[in-house]
């Protein structure tokens, strides 16, 4: 299953999300799969959540049925069930194949009210030219040093016509482009950020605003995102059937 | 005019403070009116964080019925944080409500539901921050109604300078009322002001308005009277009582927030007021008398509650769960029901009995059994007399036995230190009887993998109870009491690995007695507290006792006068002319049978015993049995 998490949703956490799915699941009442044991848990499966307080067009989570499932239904009343900016976008049943190592890069905006344009335009340039650039991220366990270079497949300054409609403002504003693969440690849009601070002084006035437009495979031919759900689908279209014992949607 | 969101101006704030997600609403089941199509605008504040007050249910429920009501709306704030108060300071950012973030000033009432009164600072900030003068005399036409309700608002007095008003009791149907005493003098061009409106409310005789009444001294500090200022007010307020529970089925659209919060159930409340008579307890004097929801319309919230939440866990609460009258079925229709749905069903209940076991027995049935709770509140015989808590060490002896041998592994037990006429030896006798609860529990199950685990709550003596004339022990007391009683446990080799010890110092216990049996002069510590950066003096990581007692000191208070200090019969209480219904000479008397070990039935069971109530408010117990039951439910 693909879903956004838009506007002031944006906020929740990870764990407020899996809390939101698992109401919602009730709610809509899908035969949803329990694990055994002490404490039974649904089967839900997240795939890299975006951080708290970064939106996105393309999250992605697995749901275990108990039994078979019509995706488009499934689309309709979860999304029903969950509240307004945590969106269900398209369902599919679950083919062969872990549907997380199919998400190999993502694709970000960056939106950055008040910036200056050219200095943006010159931090990208020198960005790029680089080999790597080091940076540092306060993690858990410390702080922590790792390239932010390597990971950038593509950077540019957008234009203006990307912007996503929920979050029109009045002010000029420059957009980021970024394709970044996923590694670990993982390279964040902010880590890219501190990147084009520490080669070019580049520094926007007021926090970010983050979203994730895509995630999914490389397509090696074209250099463009594919859509991770594109092989489920042609599983399915083939009349396979899912996995023995337990049909998964998602 | 349309009253305009401030989140855009929020919004910039939030990735920089802990737990962005609780400011930003959008609850499922969450309402957001047209500023426009209402007349009458509530703003309803919890006064601490939002993980505990978004379950509140007495919020939620006027959040609904408000909402409900045409040409009136509704919307929900909370404390924020010291992380983002300092930044809305520093952005000019105004006290705002999740719902749609508009700001709390431009409301016709702030309605302020305090559970405790630690939130009372809480409520300062809240004022300060929406730009609402703090004191209500400074308030001007522009500004709301700060009204308070809950259990903290049958004694407001220290608090008194701060509100316009307050309401004692069940909030349903006042809310109401007030909400079309107000339409109706706005709707004739607000004659009069604020002054008027206040007066409207007042002479009714179900609103407090603190301003209407004066309050004389004695030269030694005591009260001489409180009496009304003005013609037309009444000299006592009476509290409300909603009768017949089935007719208010709140809440019908729970909500379910984003944002991890204390309680994640949906939680029915089965029946309301208790009459088991524990003189210690505030809440069961002033819900009096019982009303119980009937089986059938507990069992219909419950399956509303579920569908429109998806919440995995029910909750019945009341203050007494075990004691509805159809409880048993309630229980084992419900179990019935869920069976297999990974739906789990709670009861926060503490009767000490075998009955109360098959209760937990039914409702864990496909779950595990892990904690059963007791409350024997009095660690011996005479102390649980003075308390009119009839539990003997046999039955809870019994009872635990019981629990140990159907699978139960753990078992908590609640007392609380401090009480009146209360000896060393009393607190040590929980020491006794938890030796004894693991004893019986090792005989029982013949296993010594068998835990009990001892919470021991702060006594204060609260208005409107037969205590709230006794004088509260002092910290240094209830601290060497509970080393005692800590020492004797731990020290035991036997026995003292099995047993879990819980408590808290007796030094917020005594703040929380200042501001429990306060009256109006106690309002300057709670500014002074404020001022000096008291906030969320609920969280321990927050409290400072040093900076209570610094601003009792400066503003001349003295706290041992308020809290240690027992009151003669005739004393005038500051909460006297707020009236829960509780006849005072028979309050005194359970006060004095308290000392001398005379005990109180539970007037659901046996005659009634005139603690007043039923004739002063015109209300009745209502209890079943209805002899309905439970049938499974069809699916769909
Ligand atoms: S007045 Fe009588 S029946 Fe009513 S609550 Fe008091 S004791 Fe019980």
């Amino acid at each position: 299953m693909r879903y956004a998490k838009r506007g002031r949703l944006r906020f929740t956490s990870h764990r407020d999300i899996s809390r939101a799915v698992e109401r919602a699941v009730r709610r809509a009442g899908i035969p949803v799969a329990y694990s055994a044991g002490f404490s039974p848990h649904p089967k839900i499966s997240y795939a890299g959540a975006a951080p708290t307080g970064v939106a996105s067009e393309a999250e992605y989570l697995e749901i275990g049925v108990t039994t078979p499932c019509d995706p488009a239904q499934v689309r309709q009343s979860l999304d029903e069930s969950l509240p307004s900016g945590l969106d269900v976008l398209d369902v599919v049943e679950a083919g062969q194949g872990g549907l997380a190592d199919r998400l190999e890069v993502s694709d970000w905006e960056v939106r950055l009210p008040g910036a200056d344009r050219e200095l943006a335009e010159v931090a990208v340039e020198k960005f790029l030219a680089e080999g790597t650039v080091e940076v540092e991220r306060l993690t858990k366990k410390g702080p922590r040093r790792f390239d932010a270079r390597q990971a950038v497949l593509g950077l540019r300054v957008s234009e203006g016509a990307d912007r996503i409609a929920a979050q029109v403002q009045g002010e000029p504003c420059v957009i980021l482009r970024m394709v970044v693969r996923h590694m670990t440690p993982a390279v964040r849009p902010d880590d890219v950020l501190t990147g084009l601070r520490l080669v070019a002084d580049f520094a926007p006035p007021v926090p970010p605003e983050v979203t994730r437009l895509a995630q999914g495979p490389l397509d090696a031919s074209t250099g463009a995102l594919a859509d991770p759900l594109d092989l489920d689908r042609d599983t399915t279209r083939g009349g396979e059937a899912g996995p023995a014992g337990e049909h998964v949607a998602g | 005019m349309p009253v305009e969101s401030i989140f855009h101006r929020l919004e910039a704030l939030l990735p920089k403070v802990q737990k962005p997600i609780q400011y930003v609403g959008g609850e499922l089941n969450s309402t957001v009116k047209d500023w426009d199509s209402a007349d009458v605008r509530w703003a309803l504040m919890y006064p601490d964080a939002y993980e505990v007050g978004l379950p509140n249910q007495g919020v939620a429920i006027l959040y609904e019925i408000l909402n409900e009501l045409p040409g009136t709306l509704a919307e929900r704030t909370y404390a924020v944080w010291p992380d983002l108060e300092e930044l809305m300071r520093a952005e000019g950012v105004p006290q705002f409500t999740v719902d749609a973030h508009r700001p709390v000033r431009a409301f016709d009432v702030l309605g302020v539901s305090f559970s405790t009164e630690l939130g009372y600072t809480n409520l300062l900030t809240a004022l300060d921050l929406a730009g609402i003068p703090l004191l209500a005399a400074d308030r001007g036409e522009d500004d709301p109604i700060v009204l308070a309700g809950g259990h903290a608002a049958f004694n407001p007095e220290p608090i008194a300078d701060f509100l316009d008003a307050a309401v004692l009791g069940d909030g349903e149907q006042i809310s109401i009322a007030i909400s079309e005493v107000i339409r109706e003098w706005k709707g004739e061009g607000s004659p009069g002001g604020r002054d008027e409106l206040l007066m409207r409310l007042a002479e009714s005789g179900g609103v407090y308005v603190p301003r209407f009444y004066d309050v004389e001294y004695h030269p030694d500090g005591r009260i001489k009277r409180v009496a009304p200022n003005r013609a037309d007010v009444p000299w006592r307020v009476h509290k409300h009582t909603v009768m017949d529970l089935d007719e208010w089925p709140y809440p019908k659209k729970p909500l379910v927030p984003l944002a991890e919060t204390v309680h994640e159930r949906f939680s029915v409340e089965i029946f309301r007021g208790c009459t088991r008579g524990c003189r210690f307890c505030q809440a069961g004097m002033i819900t009096r008398p019982v009303r119980e929801r009937s089986i059938t319309t507990i069992g219909a919230m419950v399956e509303n509650g579920i569908k429109e939440s998806g919440f995995n866990e029910v909750g019945l609460l009341s203050l007494s769960s075990a004691d509805h009258s159809e409880i048993g079925e309630v229980a084992k229709g419900l179990a019935d029901r869920y069976e297999g749905t990974n739906t789990s069903l709670s009861l926060p209940s503490t009767r000490v009995d075998a009955f109360n076991i098959d209760l937990a027995n039914e409702f864990s049935r496909n779950g595990r059994r892990s904690g059963l709770t007791f409350a024997p509140e009095g660690g011996s015989e005479r102390m649980r007399k003075v308390i009119n808590k009839m539990v003997t060490e046999e039955d809870l002896i019994r009872t635990v036995t019981t629990a140990y041998s159907q699978g139960w592994r753990q078992v908590k037990l609640y007392f609380m230190c401090g009480l009146p006429t209360e000896q060393d030896e009393d607190v040590l006798g929980i020491a006794d009887l938890a030796k004894k609860v693991i004893q019986a529990g090792r005989e029982a199950t013949g296993s010594r993998d068998i835990r009990c685990t001892v919470s021991i709550g702060g006594f204060v003596p609260k208005p409107h109870t037969p205590f709230q004339w006794a004088g509260q022990a002092d910290h240094e007391t209830v601290d060497r009491r509970l080393k005692q009683l800590r020492d004797s446990l731990r020290g035991d080799k036997n026995y003292g690995r099995a047993i879990g010890f819980r408590y808290h110092d007796g030094k917020p216990s005594i703040v929380e007695g200042l501001l429990s049996r306060g009256d109006r002069r106690v309002g300057a510590v709670i500014r002074a507290v404020w001022e000096d950066g008291g906030r969320f003096d609920g969280w321990s990581e927050h409290f400072s006792y040093e900076r209570w007692m610094a601003a009792a000191e400066k503003a001349g208070v003295d706290v041992d006068w308020y809290t240690t200090r027992e009151r003669e019969e005739n004393e005038v209480l500051p909460w006297d002319h707020l009236d829960a219904g509780l006849d005072r000479e028979w309050l005194w008397q359970d006060w004095q049978e308290a000392v001398s070990g005379g005990e109180v039935e539970d007037c659901r069971w046996t005659p009634c015993y005139d603690c007043g109530v039923c004739p002063t408010m015109g209300t009745e117990i209502q209890i079943g049995p209805t002899g309905r039951k439970l049938l499974p439910l069809t699916v769909v």
